[in-house]
């Protein structure tokens, strides 16, 4: 019988098992960066900028030139990067506490700088490592450990929609809004993810990803409901789709 | 002697930068040093470099963790405020042994403070600013040409050791206006290869770098630590430098550094005119801090003066390099007050009950 691989670990996804929970969808979003990498041949001259929370240690899973960043300093550390190493395809990788909470001034300005970078935003509406804080995009209602009755608006306003807002800017070259939750979404994520690397090795300017992702641990449920609440309640209050494309 | 050029002190650290081969500048306005960036975002792209200017002092300082950890030479400057924004960057950047010159043109503090010069800011660039057991090098010119020597040797200190190295100024040194020379100072050939650390080189090197300050297991932290703290120990043995300043005979000794220095020497010199034997050390670095030379003071030294910008801070180190049994006092003038060369001469007058 003629045996033939179809399916395999991609080349720069290092071969350990991850630290993260049953679920979780960052595992995902890895393999699909580790995909694009290997498809575009550009391992070797790839650099990783790691977040602080879940992600933080994405370095030991992605076998690229990496950084570990201070929490939410990210796109600061990249933009410095790719300046002095501009034959380099530079992606930070952040939480939604990391990105659209501490690090708010820094997305935005790397962003309205238009620097040459690809940002991977897992948004999963909570704070995961540290033990399911309330986030910025907590979803009104959503019960989190420092909003235990469920997000007021009154005392902590509404979630950010990060691709709504950074699409206001002029410089950004790409923005999108995926999810990996169910495979369905996963393929166009990865449409989604392989668009913004080309947009920055085509020296487009700035790329970003947002990808809704699941937190079953922090959200209390089992891993196919947490995919489940993904679709029914996050989707709606953030709209999948291309906000940014490159002229 | 080659060519000298009038220039102000910021623009002078700026050019030293330029000429130690520092093509890449990240920062944030601050009162008074903007002429380093001013002079920065025109000259570093006719040569090719990069001038950002970061959206804050937070920024700025990661900016230079993620240019530095490219190995390539690059250098922040700010002021007292913008500092204490950037120390958390900076005990990133020394747990992440990432070389870089940071300059500190100090004004006067706490908070806000004012924009005249300081130095209230030694203890925050000595025992350092953000967390953890990290040190940073630390320089003190007193004169803009010694600004420019030490600029430039602030590059290699910072690859030899890769470690931040801090030029500790004053807003009087910057915003002074002297004749300097840039000499041309032979790069130290056996400077580590960025090759063989820094992101970029991962086709060459054929394995990946990693540029972090995190180690979860305690053990691995700790032999962290120690591996710095070994640096440290180095940094102590080989980089600590000083002047002394007619204490051979001296029966007094002024202890100042920065520009306080320079106005101790001139009220040295007329105190001499008067037939008061009274003398200089200066601390260059700051850390290493040169204890050796106060454990060693000429027999005819009875007291000393520490003369500060602040309300005393050096002058603890001095007691530490002198032992309990030597009298030591201070006199400080801050909030971005200058000690007159009158007020220092009337202070030693006092204390040799004269």
């Amino acid at each position: 019988m003629n045996e033939t691989k179809i399916f395999e670990r991609p080349k720069s996804l290092v071969d350990v098992v991850t630290h993260y929970c049953p679920g979780c969808t960052h595992g995902v979003a890895h393999r699909l960066v580790a995909e694009i990498i290997d498809e575009l041949g550009i391992q070797e001259r790839t650099v990783a900028v790691a977040p602080v929370g879940c992600s933080v240690f994405l370095y030991n899973y992605i076998d690229v030139d990496a950084y570990e960043a201070a929490h939410g300093r990210a796109p600061a550390v990249a933009s410095a990067c790719k300046r002095l190493l501009p034959e380099h395809v530079v992606f930070s990788y952040q939480g939604d506490g990391d990105l659209a909470s501490i690090g708010m001034a820094e997305i935005v300005h790397a962003a309205n700088r238009g620097e040459h970078i690809t940002v991977v935003f897992i948004n999963n509406a909570i704070y995961g490592m540290t033990g399911g804080q309330m986030a910025p995009t907590t979803l009104v209602g959503q019960k989190a450990t420092t909003c235990p009755l469920g997000r007021d608006p009154k005392l902590a306003g509404y979630p950010i929609r990060m691709c709504e807002m950074l699409s206001t800017l002029q410089a950004p070259a790409y923005i999108a809004r995926v999810s990996v939750a169910k495979p369905k979404y996963t393929i166009k994520a990865k449409e989604a993810l392989k668009k913004a690397f080309l947009t920055q090795l085509d020296g487009k300017g700035f790329s970003f990803v947002e990808i809704l992702s699941t937190c079953p641990t922090n959200w209390g449920l089992r891993p196919v409901d947490a995919t489940n609440w993904l679709e029914e309640h996050m989707i709606p209050e953030f709209p999948l789709g291309e906000f940014k494309t490159p002229e | 002697m080659g060519k000298r050029f009038l220039m102000k002190g910021n623009e002078a650290l700026a050019e030293a930068a330029i000429h130690a081969g520092c093509k890449y500048f990240f920062g944030y306005p601050i009162t008074p040093q903007n002429e380093i960036p001013e002079y920065m975002s025109k000259k570093l792209p006719e040569i090719g470099g990069v001038y950002l200017q970061a959206e804050s002092e937070l920024a700025a300082i990661n900016m230079i963790f993620g240019a530095a950890g490219t190995g390539k030479r690059v250098m922040t400057s700010s002021s007292s405020p913008g500092i204490s924004l950037m120390s958390e960057g900076i005990s990133y950047i020394a747990g992440a042994e990432l070389p870089c010159v940071l300059m500190n043109v100090m004004r006067g503090g706490p908070g806000l403070g004012g924009i005249l010069p300081s130095q209230s800011d030694y203890f925050q660039a000595t025992r350092g600013g953000g967390h953890g057991d990290y040190r940073l090098l630390v320089l003190a010119p007193s004169t803009v040409q010694e600004a420019v020597d030490l600029t430039m040797l602030a590059f290699d200190l910072a690859e030899k050791y890769r470690n931040p190295v801090m030029i500790l100024a004053d807003g009087f040194m910057g915003q002074m206006m002297e004749a300097v020379e840039f000499k041309e100072i032979p790069r130290d050939e056996n400077l580590p290869d960025p090759a063989g650390w820094a992101v970029g080189y991962m086709k060459q090197r054929g394995s990946r770098a990693l540029v972090k300050s995190l180690y979860l297991d305690p053990e691995e932290l700790e032999e962290h630590n120690w591996k710095l703290q070994a640096k440290y120990a180095e940094m102590v043995k080989n980089e600590k430098r000083h002047e002394t300043y007619l204490w051979d005979d001296a029966e007094l000794l002024i202890a100042a550094y920065g520009t306080v220095a320079r106005i101790a020497k001139t009220a040295i010199n007329e105190l001499r005119t008067e037939g008061l034997k009274v003398g200089l050390f200066r601390p260059i670095s700051l850390f290493p801090f040169p204890y050796d030379p106060l454990e060693a003071l000429p027999k005819s030294i009875g007291k000393i003066l520490t003369v500060e910008m602040s309300c005393g801070q050096m002058v603890e180190d001095i007691r530490l390099g002198v032992g309990k049994d030597m009298p030591v006092s201070m006199y400080g003038r801050v909030g971005g007050m200058t000690p007159s060369v009158e007020e220092i001469k009337d202070q030693v007058r006092k204390a040799l009950g004269r």
